[in-house]
């Protein structure tokens, strides 16, 4: 019964760097608490009713002192603020060449997608050594992806994409769990993460029945939509071309410039008024009710593979 | 305000504390007013930035002309509100009632103008909820702008039927004498209280009704 | 005032026997005690609440209430403990009492007002009550939306709307105290001679009214959203739900302050008083307060690193949630230096304050870890937040009101309680609460998230470690309630100042009559807790 952990696993590169600072900290508190709470006791018991100290020459005010005691603390937290921002940077800036998975939250469950097709409900396969970005979005309410062993959490909203990216360094079997409270069933939302040897990925993507691709079943809900009947390859009269779009700056009809990134396109399906590429008209009909989540997904992965030229967001 | 009948209440020293201890609270009253308007006016902002053009298609289905009219008459509810503080600092009871009777019609001709504008907008299906109906393209950003347009209008609707309920009830104090040039405290406060409505309606016209139209 | 001169007249207490004299007073002593009853009632259906939460996660799996029911437990322990219990606690009850003590006035500035904020408080709470038991709410006393405006079971718009009730009291009250400490302070107590708990109910005035409004304002829409279907914060329609965050930890980041600030108040009394020294540094220490309100504005965004929010704004938060540290660090070293050469009794109020710096220290140390973005990310909505958030206000707020409650006990009552049962419930208090909380800390570094049903099993052990230290803390809460009545029982027993305190509150007599001072003291003294040692004297 005692042998409980007292300590997470550390699967991640990035979790060794996030202990570091939670070491520090720890440190940090058991120094300032043990200083006070040993001033605490020797002044209760040194200085107790009974006892017969001296107290002369008491004092009750020393600007020094309370320098001392503001500005140490100042500066350490400063420390800890840069040290601890640069490590919240790399956690937000996904190396270019990561792959990219999709993940859908819904009450309550999560709902997987790999590039290559693949799906998987509450469970997450990932080859180790490879950095992976996680594209995600809610169906309903706001979920929160959490990997404890990986030390990175965000939360998943509805109405737009969030993203975080790890990369995993022991194979083994890790929880995933939603964090954010999302209803009845919030603590059934869990599930693993299978951290995988490359091959072993690749022998598990191979086997699982992927399907088509993501990008290949985009195109295939883009034809079915028929929006290629307006978004040719060279720009026409009724909508713009798709060609080299994704990372690129788009000019606006109200004169504003926004980057082609993942919500921008989503927007642009779901609310076509919302943000209108200069020169053209609002033709297009809001698709909001009429596709699900996994085929926007799709859809916003097709659009992405037409942007080869230059990429700017990975 | 929650004053003592027309003397210096027991835990007072003199007038002056009491007066001076009034003002502040009132004052302070105000600050949480300002923060009130202040959080639906900021969600207001961040929404009008994100759909500008919708906010300004919906912005040009309201009456600037019933608009302008219902500040008009604010503002000279103001004015008429000035003078029965006026009244009260000197002593003039009959014309303290009359000025507050004023402004009570004044007060409610500006509801019934918006009684009038809510009922256009019933009519035109303009309420958010599942009867919603805008034409055209920005039907989402619409629907967003009037749930500010009758959230914020309502509340201050509310704040203005608040407000004539008060100068009832100064009224019924006035007529029975209540108020002298030493003591008019709550004539005062019901001033300040009947001012910042009416500032809170001139930052609302342009927001809702003018918009559009820079 | 001389002992004999005031028997004359009757106390507060026995200045009136109907239930109009109760129900319709306009006292701010009375009003104090009906304060603490409706206060303490709502801290034991709140405490109750949490006694079955405890329960149920005594196993991993569900097996006391359904998961429904679990989801809203947590809710309700939530609003009656942090909305019914920890925000009116010390400034409705002991502030009430003691604000026109202190400064030498007779009364509050609007003695109506302040009864009318009772009733309010009642009003919300009853509304509250009626629909947590009614079918209850399962949001989270957060009511992030969408959830709780188009997906979440149950009552929320009356629980809104019984919230927002209450803040119309908080806000009275707090009203109340600005007018009062800046128009009504005895001649020649100025400023900078006022008890650092005078400038901690003003800075959580000053808190209130900022804040207050803010939620207000945020939870009326989304009762409009929830009935109407507006969509101000639904994405489904446009809105966007990080929006109602922002909104609501603008106030509810601040509310943790007007928790905790007035406990900060008690405690600066306590020690100087048990110290028989003036406080250290008490000009920093009151701007520390002030510091600390100012801050509490500029931090929300800390609360929402992993929300979705940019890199930029979590940096500037983060770096802003730092600063709160400094005052923080002031109070507690400035806290422990009183002590420091003082002749120090050890009396039930002062062990709460011990306790109190203790714990209060280990909660914003581990707020380090959570204004640390990258531990933060790790760590927030896990059981470290809420280990953290309790040593603040329950270690932290509730040692606080429970210092001054045994402090000023024989003031408000005129009786002495149990000495050796006071002590031996503030050492349970203490054991209990660090067995229930500390193991959470471990939990939630494990990554357990909070506000689960059912958990994996290798949390287990922690969580029973947990549960048994809430039994405990449980049966401390129950402890005072009785010997505290119990002391009712008895004649009257203490003289105007049982402590040898300083302050103008212990020169009148125990209890107060209902005009609190004969005549309106006039402040000579240089400085507040000029106590009687040798240093006082020579400065």
């Amino acid at each position: 019964m005692w042998n409980f952990p007292l300590i997470p696993d550390r699967a991640s590169t990035i979790a060794g760097e996030v202990d570091a600072i939670y070491y520090f900290l720890t440190f940090i508190s058991l120094f300032f608490g043990g200083i006070i709470v040993i001033g605490l006791l020797y002044s209760a018991i040194r200085y107790r009713k009974a006892s017969k100290s001296s107290r002369a020459n008491a004092v009750h005010d020393h600007l020094g002192l309370e320098l001392a005691w503001s500005l140490i603390p100042l500066a350490i937290s400063i420390g800890i603020f840069v040290w601890s921002s640069r490590v919240f940077i790399n956690m937000h800036v996904a190396p270019k060449d990561a792959m990219e998975i999709y993940v859908v939250g819904k009450q309550w469950m999560w709902k997987i997608q790999h590039p290559q097709g693949n799906r998987e409900i509450n469970t997450l396969h990932v080859p180790v050594g490879k950095p992976v970005k996680l594209i995600m979005t809610s169906q309903d309410v706001i979920h929160s992806f959490y990997i404890p062993a990986f030390r990175i959490k965000q939360d998943v909203l509805p109405g737009r994409y969030t993203t975080q990216w790890f990369e995993a360094t022991t194979p083994g079997e890790y929880h995933l769990f939603c964090a954010e409270y999302c209803g009845t069933s919030h603590s059934g939302m869990i599930g693993k993460v299978v951290v995988m040897e490359p091959a072993e990925y690749e022998q598990w993507l191979a086997g699982s029945g992927g399907g088509l691709a993501m990008t290949t079943s985009g195109q295939q809900v883009f034809q079915q939509f028929g929006c290629q009947t307006c978004h040719k390859q060279e720009a026409g009269q009724r909508g713009p071309s798709l060609e080299g779009l994704f990372g690129t700056q788009v000019k606006l009809a109200n004169g504003q410039t926004v980057l082609a990134d993942q919500d921008y396109i989503r927007e642009s399906i779901l609310n076509p008024s919302a943000k209108v590429v200069a020169g053209f008209q609002v033709l297009m009909p809001m698709y909001r009710t009429q596709l699900t989540q996994e085929q926007l997904n799709q859809l916003v992965e097709y659009v992405k593979s037409l942007g080869t030229t230059k990429r700017k967001e990975g | 305000m929650d004053k003592p009948q027309s003397t210096v209440a027991h835990h007072f020293e003199d007038m002056d504390q009491q007066r001076e201890a009034g003002t502040l609270g009132m004052w302070a009253f105000l600050v949480t007013e300002i923060m009130f308007f202040g959080g639906v006016f900021a969600a207001y902002a961040i929404y009008h930035h994100m759909y500008p053009e919708a906010f300004g298609e919906a912005s040009k289905t309201l009456s600037v002309v019933l608009g302008a009219t219902n500040t008009a008459v604010l503002i000279c509810s103001s004015l008429t509100m000035a003078f029965a503080v006026r009244s009260a600092q000197l002593n003039q009871r009959k014309r303290l009632v009359g000025f507050l009777i004023l402004t009570i019609i004044l007060g409610s001709a500006f509801l019934g103008i918006k009684a009038v504008e809510y009922s256009h907008k019933i009519h035109e299906h303009h309420v958010p909820g599942a009867s919603f109906v805008f034409e055209g393209p920005h039907s989402g950003g619409a629907e967003l702008f009037f749930s500010f347009y009758f959230a914020m209008t309502g509340l201050h609707a509310l704040h203005m039927v608040i407000g004539i309920g008060l100068m009832v009830w100064l009224i019924v104090k006035a007529q029975r004498g209540r108020f002298s040039s030493e003591y008019h405290a709550p004539v005062e406060m019901a001033g300040l209280y009947w001012h910042f409505v009416d500032i809170v309606w001139v930052f609302l016209f342009p927001l809702l009704y003018l918009i559009s139209r820079a | 005032m001389s002992n004999p001169a005031v028997q004359h007249q009757k106390d507060y207490i026995h200045a009136g026997y109907g239930v109009k004299s109760w129900f319709l007073t306009v006292d701010h002593k009375r009003i104090a005690l009906l304060y603490l009853i409706s206060i303490t009632l709502f801290f034991f259906v709140g405490g109750f609440f949490a006694v079955l939460l405890r329960l149920e996660l005594m196993t991993p799996q569900g097996d006391i209430v359904t998961a429904e029911t679990y989801n809203k437990l947590f809710t309700m322990h939530g609003i009656a403990m942090v909305f019914f219990f920890l925000i009116p606690s010390i400034p409705a009850v002991l502030g009430n009492f003691l604000v026109p003590m202190m400064i030498g006035a007779r009364d509050l500035a609007f003695p109506r007002l302040n009864l009318l904020s009772w009733y309010l408080y009642n009003f919300g709470g009853l509304f509250t009550l009626y629909a947590m038991i009614n079918g209850g709410v399962d949001t989270g006393w957060t009511f992030y939306a969408p959830y709780s405006s188009s997906y979440a079971l149950g009552n929320v718009v009356p629980v809104v709307i019984g919230v927002f009730i209450l803040g119309f009291s908080s806000i009275l009250t707090a009203i109340n105290f600005i007018a009062t400490i800046h128009k009504m302070r005895a001649p020649g107590l100025t400023w900078f001679k006022l008890p650092l708990f005078i400038w901690a109910m003003y800075a959580t005035a000053i808190i209130t009214i900022l804040g207050t409004p803010v939620v207000a304002i945020t939870l009326l829409l989304l009762g409009f959203e929830r009935v109407m279907g507006a969509g101000i914060f639904d994405p489904a329609l446009g809105g966007d739900p990080i929006l109602f965050q922002h909104l609501f930890w603008f106030y509810s980041h601040p509310a943790v302050y007007i928790m905790v600030l007035p406990s900060m108040g008690v405690i600066s009394e306590v020690v100087t008083c048990f110290a028989r020294k003036q406080i250290f540094g008490y000009r920093s220490m009151a701007y520390a307060i002030m510091g600390i309100a100012a801050l509490s504005f500029l931090v929300w965004g800390h609360h929402m690193f992993v929300s979705g929010q940019s890199v930029y704004a979590g940096m500037v938060f983060s770096a802003l949630s730092f600063l709160v540290a400094i005052p923080s660090a002031i109070k507690v070293f400035n806290w422990t230096a009183t002590l420091y050469k003082g002749t120090i009794e050890f009396k039930t109020p002062v062990l709460y304050a011990f306790g109190f710096i203790g714990l209060f220290t280990i909660g914003g140390l581990t707020g380090l870890f959570l204004a640390s973005l990258a531990t933060d990310v790790h760590l927030t909505d896990t059981y470290f937040i809420v280990a953290h958030f309790h040593y603040i206000m329950v270690g932290g707020a509730v040692m606080g009101y429970l210092a001054g409650l045994h402090f000023w006990w024989p003031k408000i009552t005129g009786r002495m309680y149990n000495e050796a049962w006071a002590k031996f419930s503030a050492l349970i208090l203490f054991v209990g609460f660090n067995l229930t909380f500390f193991p959470q800390f471990i939990l939630g570094y494990l990554g357990m998230p909070r506000r689960y049903y059912v958990y994996p099993p290798e949390f287990q052990v922690l969580n029973v470690m947990s549960t048994a230290g809430a039994s405990i803390l449980g049966l401390g809460y129950l402890i005072p309630m009785i010997y505290l009545l119990w002391s009712l029982r008895k004649p009257k027993d203490v003289g105007p100042n049982p402590w040898n305190a300083t302050g103008l509150e212990w020169t009148t007599s125990s209890p107060p009559t209902t005009h609190n001072f004969d005549q309106v003291p006039v402040v000579t003294a240089e400085g507040p807790y000029l106590y009687n040692d040798e240093e006082a004297k020579v400065g």
